[in-house]
């Protein structure tokens, strides 16, 4: 649109939709990997995806919902044993992973109107309370195998090879789709609304966002995007154990991707989910020494770099690589009475104020 | 109160103005008492619904959102607290960010401002939830002669378009040229209400207020 002062609001630039055409290229790329790869690699990429799925959820619950949650567990379980009860009954893996989205979903809805009623610390532990009930409801359901575990037994009809790469495919699928659903989810309005929330909780309400029930769409999608984790996990790995699929390792292992990335960064937990891909493959995953490691990495970063790695970089070169803003675009050169207008890495800056009243 | 009426509220350091505002724009319940909006109590209204009824405020300490541009801060009122979309929205925008100046840094990331624009961006960024009633904690503090002509300008504007206006503010000289009612508080009471001139020569006032600050 373009106003008398000849003023107008810009969403995409051109650079941006170049950027993102690449990066959707090297999506559809990676879409080939277990066709070039053997199913080892595939099993280790399929991890990735995984890690990139996790990280984004809890990022978006934390950085933009303000609910720092160490209870997330219970969704990846939830996903997992889902999958597993369906399968039971007879549903095809891979669809009964699917499904197992959905009921996470519906029980994320559910438990949403008991732990949303609690602040800050309260909520982060009640979390956890909820992950040991669910891990409770399991280990003593002996058609799940109790607390010694179960395997998943549907996905063996397509033989290791194509149960990796459809797994891979699933995986990925997910993955991309929570991205993509975040992305298109922050471009909106209700996109604004949560950046104001994660800014500043109660000026946003006094603008007018109503917080709790933006907290509570942003809790019931990053859950179900946990859900996925946890499907993906089992079929993954093709076994799961209540005391392991509901371990709080599960969160430690978000809280380091995203703090070590960026929090509340479209783009930094991706980071964070490749860097603790990284380690994992140098170090191995698990080991008491292992997660202490994590453990004080996040906590160094939290208090020497609160914004993470790629925060901090676009704090620093003021980058805004996503195209999730506003520009405002104007045919006059700035003024010289604002020197710093406008450093944004692309495009010509604003015009200057026009003496004409309103 | 009447569209377009403007009500000044001056009193010492701590004596209740903040926490009134904040009772009123639902940021905090009141310990006695109603809030009453348009005919209705509004008591147990949330800070976001009063504010969609038309409601606006500022913050005396400026509170922007760091991370967004300053359109973008002043997009989410728009869109939240105006409920407006598309090309509406960003026409309200533009406009208000017009009419306080903020143009020239519009692309700015909030955290980059100084003060003077963050009090500027406080008024842009209620003014975009189209309020009818705003109320204002100390904008216009440490601004310069001109600077307070602007905005004095900026006010008499807004009371034009019909927005009635609560103005909490120390620069007295400044206020009393922008209402037509003037209230002084003391220790979380109202000691003197009344046409500004006569508030002014009050004798509790000046011993409460004037007095203490010369
Ligand atoms: N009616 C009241 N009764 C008792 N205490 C009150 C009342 N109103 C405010 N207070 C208390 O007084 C303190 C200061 O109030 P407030 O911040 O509103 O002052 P103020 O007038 O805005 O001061 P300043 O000019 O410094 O901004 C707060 O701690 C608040 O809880
Ligand atoms: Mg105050």
């Amino acid at each position: 649109m373009t106003t008398a002062a000849g003023l107008r609001v810009e969403r995409w630039t051109r650079n941006s939709v170049i950027r993102s055409s690449l990066i959707g290229l090297a999506v559809l790329g990676l879409f080939a990997a277990p066709t070039v790869f053997e199913p080892a690699i595939t099993q280790k990429l399929t991890g990735l995806w995984i890690l990139v799925l996790m990280a984004a959820m809890w990022n978006a619950l934390a950085g933009y919902g303000g609910l720092v949650s160490v209870g997330q567990q219970a969704f990846i379980g939830i996903g997992a044993y889902s999958t597993i009860y369906l399968t039971h009954a007879g549903v095809e893996g891979y669809t009964a992973m699917a499904l197992a989205v959905g009921i996470t979903a519906i029980l994320a809805f559910l438990t949403s109107f008991v732990v949303l009623r609690l602040r800050g610390g309260e909520f982060a532990i009640a979390m956890w309370v909820v992950a040991e009930v669910f891990r409770q409801f399991v280990s003593f359901d002996s058609s799940v195998g109790g607390g010694t575990g179960i395997s998943l037994t549907a996905l063996g009809v397509y033989g290791p090879d194509y149960g990796r790469a459809f797994t891979y495919w699933w995986a990925l699928t997910a993955a991309t789709a929570a991205l993509l659903i975040l992305f298109f989810l922050l471009r909106s309005r209700f996109g604004a609304a949560l950046q104001a929330i994660r800014d500043d909780e109660s000026a946003a309400a006094s603008l007018g966002v109503r917080v709790r029930s933006s907290k509570r769409i942003v809790f019931v999608l990053t859950s179900t995007g946990c859900g996925a984790a946890g499907a993906a996990i089992l079929a993954n790995t093709l076994f799961v154990q209540p005391n392991s699929i509901f371990s709080v390792q599960w969160t430690a292992m978000m809280i380091f991707m995203v703090l070590v990335g960026g929090l509340g960064t479209f783009e930094g937990p991706i980071l964070g989910a490749l860097i603790l891909f990284l380690l994992q493959n140098q170090f191995g995953n698990g080991g008491v020494w292992y997660f202490i490691g994590l453990g004080a990495s996040a906590v160094l970063f939290a208090l020497f770099m609160p914004r993470g790695i790629w925060g901090t970089i676009t704090e620093r070169f003021d980058l805004r690589l996503t195209p999730i803003g506003y520009w405002v675009r104007g045919p006059a050169p700035p003024t010289a009475r604002d020197p710093g207008l406008a450093q944004s890495d692309e495009g010509p800056p604003t015009d200057p104020p026009s003496e004409v009243a309103q | 109160m009447a569209a377009g009426s403007a009500v000044g509220i001056v009193g010492p350091n701590g004596a209740g103005k903040t926490t009134l505002l904040d009772v009123l724009a639902g940021a905090q319940p009141p310990t006695a008492g109603s809030v009453h909006f348009r005919g209705t109590d509004v008591t147990s209204a949330s800070a976001a619904d009063r504010c969609r009824m038309g409601i606006g405020r500022t913050h005396q300490v400026p509170r922007p959102f760091v991370d967004m541009t300053v359109f973008e801060n002043v997009y989410v009122g728009a869109t939240a607290g105006g409920r407006l979309r598309g090309s509406a929205a960003y026409e309200r925008c533009l406009s208000v960010l017009e009419l306080s100046g903020l143009l020239p840094v519009a692309n700015r990331r909030a955290m980059s401002l100084g003060l003077l624009h963050r009090k500027r961006l406080e008024l842009a960024r209620a003014l975009a939830a189209g309020p009818e009633v705003l109320l204002l904690d100390e904008i216009g503090g440490g601004l310069t002669d001109a600077e307070a002509e602007e905005l004095l300008e900026t006010i008499e504007r807004l009371r034009r378009q019909g927005i009635a206006i609560v103005w909490i503010e120390h620069i007295v000289h400044v206020l009393v040229r922008a209402v037509d009612r003037l209230i002084c508080m003391d220790a979380g009471r109202v000691i003197a209400d009344g046409p500004p001139d006569e508030v002014l020569q009050d004798a509790t006032v000046i011993d409460a207020y004037l007095g203490k600050q010369e």
